[in-house]
């Protein structure tokens, strides 16, 4: 009688059609930033296993909280827990993959890699205190380079991220007045600046205000073309931001005495490294509630650290270098129960 | 100036300015839907309604998600328009006069205006947070509170607009009013129920920010209610914002899919209103 | 015999009915009563995810601007200022603009054409509100930034009061796209239910009004718009709170900055922003918690508006009975 004729036929279409598809196996949520290539590793895994990977990226905070009320297999997160926090909670953590962030600018004349900048002149820029391109402390950095008077409009991500997350921490690290003024975190209050939504609305930003300076994950910056600026990392190099800058990063990283893995790979030391890399996380229980189903995660991260490299590299992220592979899979035998 | 002429150009401005605030209006519809056109077509194809999203640089679709959309969309409407017709049938029959009436309407009014991202915090915090993991029956929930007012809303105006002699006569006849109800009433203001579900199903179609906290997407093909479903709205806030070109266009696609399911939705419902309303509200 | 089986036939009918009456009835007022208590239940739920969070900064958090997830100090002026600025910007835009479209469908436009165009204002609140998002991001922000922003600063950005408006270098984004932004969505909402009211006033009103010599335009002015007050109230009531409330389509032009600026060309913040920017990256139970609470904000807000207009109307029905 009344129209709820059809929306109850596909209810129970619904219903019946359940059990004949299979649901995903491996269920993990968390980091948006290496959404992207735990999606694509998903659906080659499933081409070649048949075993469903079903990622949530609904951002590190959400991730932390799936995993510790154990709704999902494994979390994944831009920011790694500290070695209490996870011995609290009985999780074990490590990297999965690496990616850089990249600062670019907007400024008539200045192209790609022509700038060269550094985190304590970033730093000063997004706390206001540098207004002005031909600030002679980015002259300083640049003589070669004629910068015009334009105002400096610094551009930060509107939302919480793991991009956030490593350029306060870098930007923290290199400039105590920015430690203590605006923090590390995926989220902060910025005193200047606007903010743009998601790593597009940011390129799109930088790109149509003149002036502009802001950070984006290398896959951005490099598939739009866009000005990014060089960095002069720990060693004092500058350097440019590439596959083989940020391998050199995280090769760099005290790997081995990092406890839970712990590190945050902004300002490695080494001639090559860029300054703004960053890993990203993935957290797993050390006694697991589902064995069957931990086993099976680790065993598609195996796939993936041994397979999916190129994939990785297809789509601007860093594969880890394989003695930190090496490390991470051993932990797995002596950290985390499987059976 | 004499006051004649002055009253003349008063009204020549007054009416070219109404006239130019038509033109921006239609402008601005004109602008938006352009560009959707534009951006959208160019990703229409069969692949869009046979394959499932894609990740990043491989070319795909958007099946799981419009299934979600219309799977979600579809169980919010069942569980939202029965409570939202029997509501609004005590508001325009049983209580029409009552005190509770108008206390309810306020409330629904309220409901009605609500921000469906309180809806979405609502439902993340008593769906999402007991059951502990995001869920498509938490969405279709959070679909439904935002259905049931518009419901209760044009119920109770259709129902009103049933000739009060329709139901004198049924009543002379020695009806009980459930019976004058269900046999008289609400065949008479069918057509505008069903506007009213129409209308209702426009409204949650497009939302995004409930489904956000309480179904989030998925990448794959999934039937399963208790687990995270795709759905056009999440699926083209993400994309959108990606630096993938595929990405990107699936997203521009996915929106003109909803608009032009939304507009096809929204025309449907005012003509079907034009066609029963009656000389009785002045119109 | 057949007298008495049909007298049993129909008491049974009858007690049948009695059931039926009794079961139909108490249905419809469970469900009106559910409406309440889905009031209720959002009420409460909100204010128990807030409460950590309330009870923490307690009245500071509605005079606060700081907005730190690092330190863990929150304040909601930042947002509840934005949301009002919006609002404020989109009513002053969205009132004028449908009132003309108003008048336009109903005593400029030849009878052909009514049906379309009014179709076509109508549709733009067919337009979900993800769309305004990204069109205003991609399309209507950088013309924006392009056109319009420059002209503003140099031309009203020197003048003595109003100047201090349109202030700052132009990012396309902001509190003013937004505001522009949200005044097209509200446009249909505003202007159809204008249009319905001033439909209702009575030919001969009007028909009086022109044959004592007035002009199209005063007939509106004098004699519509006092008939269709309640009306018009309504709908701009209806759009203030569509407004308020909207998340997406403000979400990607607002540039998300927790700052109270002078400068309607700055960036800024809404409560709906807010949350939907941040919910599912916050981590800490204060800041959860402080999200919720800008949720109940707004709740709290959207309410007084509605229960505001509610109020006038009443005046304005009983001044207008009265007045007849």
């Amino acid at each position: 009688m009344r129209s709820g004729g059809i929306p109850a036929i596909l209810l129970a279409a619904a219903i019946l059609l359940a059990p004949a598809v299979p649901a995903a196996d491996i269920s993990g949520a968390g980091a948006t930033f290496p959404y992207p290539i735990y999606s694509k590793w998903a659906d080659a895994y499933k081409k070649q296993t048949g075993i469903g990977l079903n990622y949530q990226s609904i951002g590190s905070g959400a991730g932390i909280k799936q995993i510790k009320a154990k709704t999902v297999t494994f979390g994944a997160s831009d920011m790694p827990l500290k070695p209490d926090e996870l011995k609290a909670s009985g999780l074990v953590q490590f990297p999965m993959i690496i990616g850089g962030v990249v600062p670019v600018v907007n400024i008539k004349g200045v192209g790609p890699g022509q700038l060269t900048l550094d985190g304590a002149t970033i730093a000063s820029i997004y706390l206001g205190e540098i207004t002005t391109w031909n600030d002679p402390r980015i002259k300083k950095l640049n003589p070669k380079l004629a910068l015009p008077s334009t105002a400096i409009a610094p551009v930060y991500r509107a939302e919480g991220s793991g991009t956030n997350f490593l350029f306060t921490d870098y930007l923290s690290k290199q400039s105590a007045k920015f430690k203590d003024t605006i923090g590390a975190a995926a989220s902060v209050q910025w005193p200047v600046g606007v903010g743009a939504k998601g790593n597009e609305g940011e390129a799109n930003q930088t790109t149509q205000t003149d002036g502009a300076i802001g950070y984006v994950e290398y896959a951005y910056a490099k598939q739009n073309k866009m000005a990014y600026a060089l960095m002069i990392n720990k060693a004092g190099k500058a350097v440019a931001p590439s596959a083989e800058s940020f391998q050199a990063a995280a090769g760099n990283g005290d790997w081995a005495h990092a406890e839970g893995y712990y590190l945050i790979l902004t300002d490695q030391p080494g001639a090559a490294s860029w300054p703004l890399t960053g890993a990203s996380f993935i957290l797993l229980y050390s006694t697991p509630p589902d064995v069957v189903a931990s086993n099976a995660a680790l065993k598609f991260f195996g796939w993936a650290y041994a397979n999916g490299g190129k994939m990785a590299s297809d789509l601007d992220y860093v594969p880890l270098p394989s003695s930190l592979v090496a490390l991470v899979q051993k932990t797995w035998k002596t950290e985390i129960k499987s059976r | 100036m004499s006051r004649a002429l002055s009253r003349k150009l008063t009204n020549f401005g007054a009416l070219t300015l109404s006239s130019l605030a038509t033109l921006v209006g239609l402008a601005c519809l004109g602008a938006i839907l352009w560009t959707l056109l534009k951006n959208g077509v160019s990703g229409l194809s069969v692949q869009v309604f046979t394959q499932m999203t894609p990740p990043p640089g491989s070319a795909g679709g958007l099946l799981n998600a419009i299934y979600g959309s219309v799977l979600m969309t579809a169980i919010g409407i069942v569980i939202g328009t029965p409570i939202g017709v029997l509501a609004g049938t005590y508001l325009a029959e049983y209580g029409r006069h009552a005190r509770l009436s108008d206390v309810i309407r306020f409330v629904n009014d309220v409901l009605l205006s609500a921000p469906s991202i309180i809806v979405g915090l609502f439902v993340y915090e008593i769906v999402v947070v007991r059951m502990g993991h995001f869920s498509a029956i938490a969405g279709a929930f959070a679909l439904a509170v935002i259905a049931i007012p518009v419901t209760v809303r044009t119920t109770e105006d259709m129902l009103s607009l049933v000739p009060q002699g329709m139901k004198d006569a049924s009543t002379a006849l020695g009806a009980y009013p459930w019976r004058t109800i269900t046999s008289v009433i609400y065949p008479a203001a069918r057509s505008g129920i069903v506007t009213g579900l129409l209308l209702a199903v426009a409204r949650v179609s497009g939302e995004t920010a409930p489904l956000l906290f309480t179904v989030v997407s998925n990448q794959f093909w999934t039937t399963d209610l208790n687990a995270e479903m795709a759905n056009l709205p999440v699926v083209i806030y993400t994309y959108a914002q990606s630096p993938y070109k595929e990405w990107q266009q699936l997203a521009w696609t996915g929106a003109l899919l909803i608009t032009v399911a939304i507009l096809l939705l929204s025309i449907a419902a005012r003509v079907l209103v034009s066609a029963l309303q009656p000389s009785g509200r002045g119109r | 015999m057949q007298q008495l089986s049909v007298a049993v036939i129909d008491a049974r009918h009858a007690s049948k009915q009695r059931l039926g009456e009794q079961l139909f009835k108490s249905a419809t007022l469970l469900a009106a009563v559910l409406v309440l208590l889905l009031l209720g239940g959002v009420a409460v739920a909100l204010l128990s995810g807030a409460w950590p969070a309330l009870a923490q900064f307690k009245l500071g958090f509605l005079t606060r601007e700081v907005w730190n997830p690092v330190t863990e100090k929150f304040g909601a002026l930042a947002a509840i200022y934005g949301t009002l600025v919006t609002s404020l910007v989109a009513m002053l835009v969205a009132i004028p603009v449908s009132f003309g479209i108003a008048i336009f469908l109903t005593e400029l436009c030849p009878a052909w054409l009514k049906r379309p165009v009014g179709i076509a204002v109508e549709l733009l609140a067919a337009v979900p509100s993800i769309i305004y998002g990204i069109w205003g991001l991609f399309v209507f922000a950088p013309l924006l930034q392009r056109h319009l922003q420059p002209w503003l600063i140099e031309h009203v950005g020197s003048l003595p009061l109003v100047g201090g408006l349109f202030r700052g270098p132009p990012f396309g984004i902001g509190v003013l796209t937004a505001g522009l932004v949200l005044a097209i969505m509200v446009l249909p909402f505003i202007s159809s239910v204008m249009r319905d009211v001033f439909e209702t006033v009575p030919d001969v009103l009007k028909e009086s009004a022109y044959g004592l010599g007035a002009t199209t335009w005063e007939v509106i002015w004098k004699v519509v718009l006092p008939h269709a007050r309640v009306g018009v109230v309504g709908g701009v009531m209806l759009g203030l709170g569509r407004a308020l409330g909207e998340t997406m389509a403000v979400t990607f032009v607002i540039g998300n900055a927790h700052r109270i600026s002078g400068s309607l060309l700055a960036p800024g913040t809404t409560i709906s922003a807010s949350i939907a920017n941040e919910f599912n990256e916050a981590t800490g139970d204060l800041y959860n918690s402080s999200l919720i609470a800008l949720g109940v904000l707004l709740f709290l807000i959207t309410f007084t508006v509605i229960a505001a207009a509610r109020f006038m109307l009443l005046r304005l029905e009983r001044r207008a009975l009265s007045s007849v």
